[in-house]
């Protein structure tokens, strides 16, 4: 089923959840809406879902709309960030509701009822858990017990909420691959709802990016990832550099360098902000284009070193990002002065920042107000 | 639940004997007093419920029973006695019921929606407990009595209130209703809307969501509240006794009926029937304590008021 968001809007009391919202899904697709709390994106599926209702706007399932639509209505899978299993029916009775409480002429015969619960109860990997209580079951074991439940009402789209939020990293882990999976075998429309861009990277199609209530940016894991459209989808996406630049035609400067990038892709002229990846960034020689930072410490995580410098001119601190064996590490030593070239980088008009230190690492599962504070 | 309860109680295997003084008996050093204080603040509190709670109770049945059990069952298969257990629990038969209704809908209301006016209907469901008995009782007599507000207009087309059986039940209605509700509302409010959400979701009904999830979800503490209502249903002395009338054999119930018998020196006739009362708080306990072990953490989420 493909559904179509048009336009919108939604306040609670004086906050503007959602500011005019357009979206176009494809049947079939996977879909992240991707964001920090607060972004809108959870008030987003709740108003596909029906269980909010927007101030404006219209959403249309195909070419039907939703707008007067209860819930009940909608035949919309939708799984809660907890759950919300039913405590006192077993995993085949969460499974059969969704049929049992059809109308007379609808219901099917419980027979096959029982028949259909146990065929989403394997699709799902729990076979022999039929009868478990859920406070029985481990969280991943809920959260697929939660996804049978919504598939036997064969939804016409599927909606996710922080589907792995409640759960450690390894079985989310797990269960991201086997959504996919899932999502492949189905074929549903699919919407989830994250706040860890990995996640959303790693499992949809598309990524929507969202901030304070409006859509900064849809594209492919690829073109958000390769290509942010704004500063606040690149910042999102990553750990990331700014640096102060300046474009003259195709040329930027880099921290004040004399020495240009040449680029074919840059539209803006003037002060810029320079955006780039902590992985990005790699030792050259002297002479060649990017700018020049002083190593201040390093930190071996694992397979890769951690910088932090400060870059000599304006004197930004910025984080380097290295593979442990890379020839750069032996570049790289404290108090040393070294020329940096930028792989890959996104420029973006300057934005008035108080303070201008580096940005602080996207953290998943970063509180809102971290995230704000970081930023401002 | 019990079983996790059981587990983390437990010596961890491998402990040697001497350990503690086994399971449950380890003491913390920082939070445990020196062993005199301890016995002294132990049999304080000891003396003090045997004196105050065990021995009144003991007497009850004692001072029942003082003229043997012929005695003890005349009094209360006596007429009037007898009349009056029927009123108390017909009164009980009608409130507790109707209060289930109200006590589950304010609460439905007040934990599932939101609407103008919740924080006043909150408060006036609360005002039962805090008006005095005495007061709830005059009320309805300054309504339904001969001279109150309604109380000529019912009498002239043949329904008596006041002093009769259905000014209790309305009295005692009105003292117990914030029993069930008051026991709901923090239940259903920690449960939020999330499984009605979801019911709705998977196409179930209204009415289909409450039978089917809501009310699963609260049955524990709904049996609670209707334990500790109709207790009260059964006990309340004040507001009955304003508007009963004390009319012998018709508007007596157990508790007004005690006092009666009592005023009268027929002792041991009061006690057999405040003997019956104090069984009646026995089993009430003995369910509250059963509930509470058994469906503890279903429950706890009403009990942190």
């Amino acid at each position: 089923m493909d559904i179509k968001v048009r336009g919108i809007q939604k306040n609670f009391g004086s906050f503007p959840a959602l500011g005019g919202v357009d979206l176009d899904i494809e049947s079939g697709e996977l879909i992240a809406l991707l964001g920090p709390s607060g972004s809108g994106k959870t008030t987003l599926l709740r108003v596909i879902a029906g269980l909010e209702f927007p101030d404006r706007g219209q959403i249309l399932f195909g070419e039907e709309d939703m707008a007067d639509q209860p819930i009940r209505e909608r035949r919309v899978g939708f799984v809660f960030q907890h759950y919300a299993l039913f405590k006192h029916m077993t995993v085949l009775d969460n499974v059969a509701f969704g049929l049992r409480v059809r109308s007379r002429g609808e219901r099917p015969p419980e027979a096959i009822i029982r028949e259909r619960a146990r065929e989403l109860i394997e699709l799902v990997q729990l076979a022999g858990l039929e009868k478990r209580y859920p406070t029985q079951l481990s969280g991943g074991q809920r959260q697929r017990v939660a996804l049978a439940r919504a598939l036997a009402i064969e939804p016409r789209v599927l909606l996710l909420d922080e589907p792995f939020g409640a759960l450690d990293a390894k079985v989310r882990k797990d269960l991201r691959r086997w959504l996919r999976q899932l999502h492949d075998k189905t074929g549903v429309t699919t919407i989830f709802v994250t706040h860890d861009q990995e996640e959303a990277l790693e499992l949809a199609d598309r990524v929507v990016v969202m901030n304070k209530g409006r859509i900064e940016q849809v594209g492919s894991t690829d073109e958000v990832y390769e290509k942010p459209a704004t500063p606040f989808v690149f910042d999102f996406l990553g750990n990331t550099n700014v640096l102060p630049g300046e474009v003259r035609g195709r040329e930027v400067y880099v921290d004040g360098q004399t020495s240009a990038i040449v680029t074919d892709s840059i539209h803006a002229a003037g002060p810029v902000d320079v955006y780039v990846r902590p992985s990005d960034l790699r030792v050259t020689d002297a002479h060649a284009a990017g700018f020049d930072a002083v190593i201040r410490s390093m930190q071996r995580t694992g397979p890769i070193v951690r910088c932090e410098a400060t870059a000599v001119h304006s004197g930004q601190a910025i984080e380097i990002e290295v593979p442990h064996l890379h020839h750069d590490t032996q570049a790289l030593r404290a108090g040393q002065q070294v020329r940096l070239r930028l792989n890959q980088f996104s420029v973006f008009p300057r934005q008035t920042r108080k303070g201008g230190g580096a940005l602080p690492d996207v953290v998943a599962n970063a509180p809102a107000e971290y995230r704000e504070r970081g930023r401002s | 639940m019990s079983t996790v309860f059981d587990t983390t109680l437990q010596d961890p295997p491998g402990l040697p004997p001497e350990f503690g003084q086994g399971p449950l008996m380890r003491r913390n050093a920082a939070v445990t007093e020196v062993p005199w204080v301890r016995w002294t603040l132990i049999l304080a509190a000891l003396l003090f419920l045997l004196g105050f709670l065990f021995l009144p109770l003991i007497a009850v049945f004692v001072e029942a029973l003082r003229n043997g059990f012929a005695a003890y069952f005349a009094a209360i298969t006596e007429p009037d006695a007898w009349s009056a257990i029927r009123l108390t629990l017909l009164t009980a038969a009608i409130a507790v019921p109707l209060n289930l209704v109200f006590g589950v809908s304010a609460a439905w209301a007040i934990t599932k929606f939101d609407f103008r006016g919740k924080s006043f209907l909150i408060t006036l469901i609360d005002l039962p407990f805090s008006v005095s008995p005495v007061v709830a009782g005059l009320i309805y007599i300054l309504i339904f009595g001969a001279h109150g507000w309604a109380g000529p207009w019912l009498m002239d087309h043949g329904i008596k209130v006041a002093f009769a059986a259905p000014g209790i039940v309305l009295a005692t209605i009105f003292v117990t209703f914030p029993f069930i509700a008051r026991e709901l509302i923090p239940l259903m409010q920690e449960q939020g809307t999330e499984y009605e959400q979801a019911a709705l979701s998977l196409g179930a009904s209204g009415w289909q969501t409450f039978w089917r999830v809501t009310l699963p979800n609260i049955r524990w503490g709904l049996l609670y509240g209707v334990l500790l209502c109709n207790a009260r249903a059964m006990g309340e002395f004040g507001a009955v006794s304003v508007i009963s009338g004390h009319i012998r054999g018709q508007t007596n119930t157990m508790p007004l009926h005690v006092e009666i018998l009592y005023n009268e020196y027929q002792f041991s006739a009061a006690f057999a029937v405040a003997s019956l009362l104090a069984l009646l708080a026995l089993l009430t306990l003995g369910l509250k304590a059963w509930l509470e072990w058994r469906h503890g953490e279903e429950l706890s989420a009403s009990r942190k008021h």
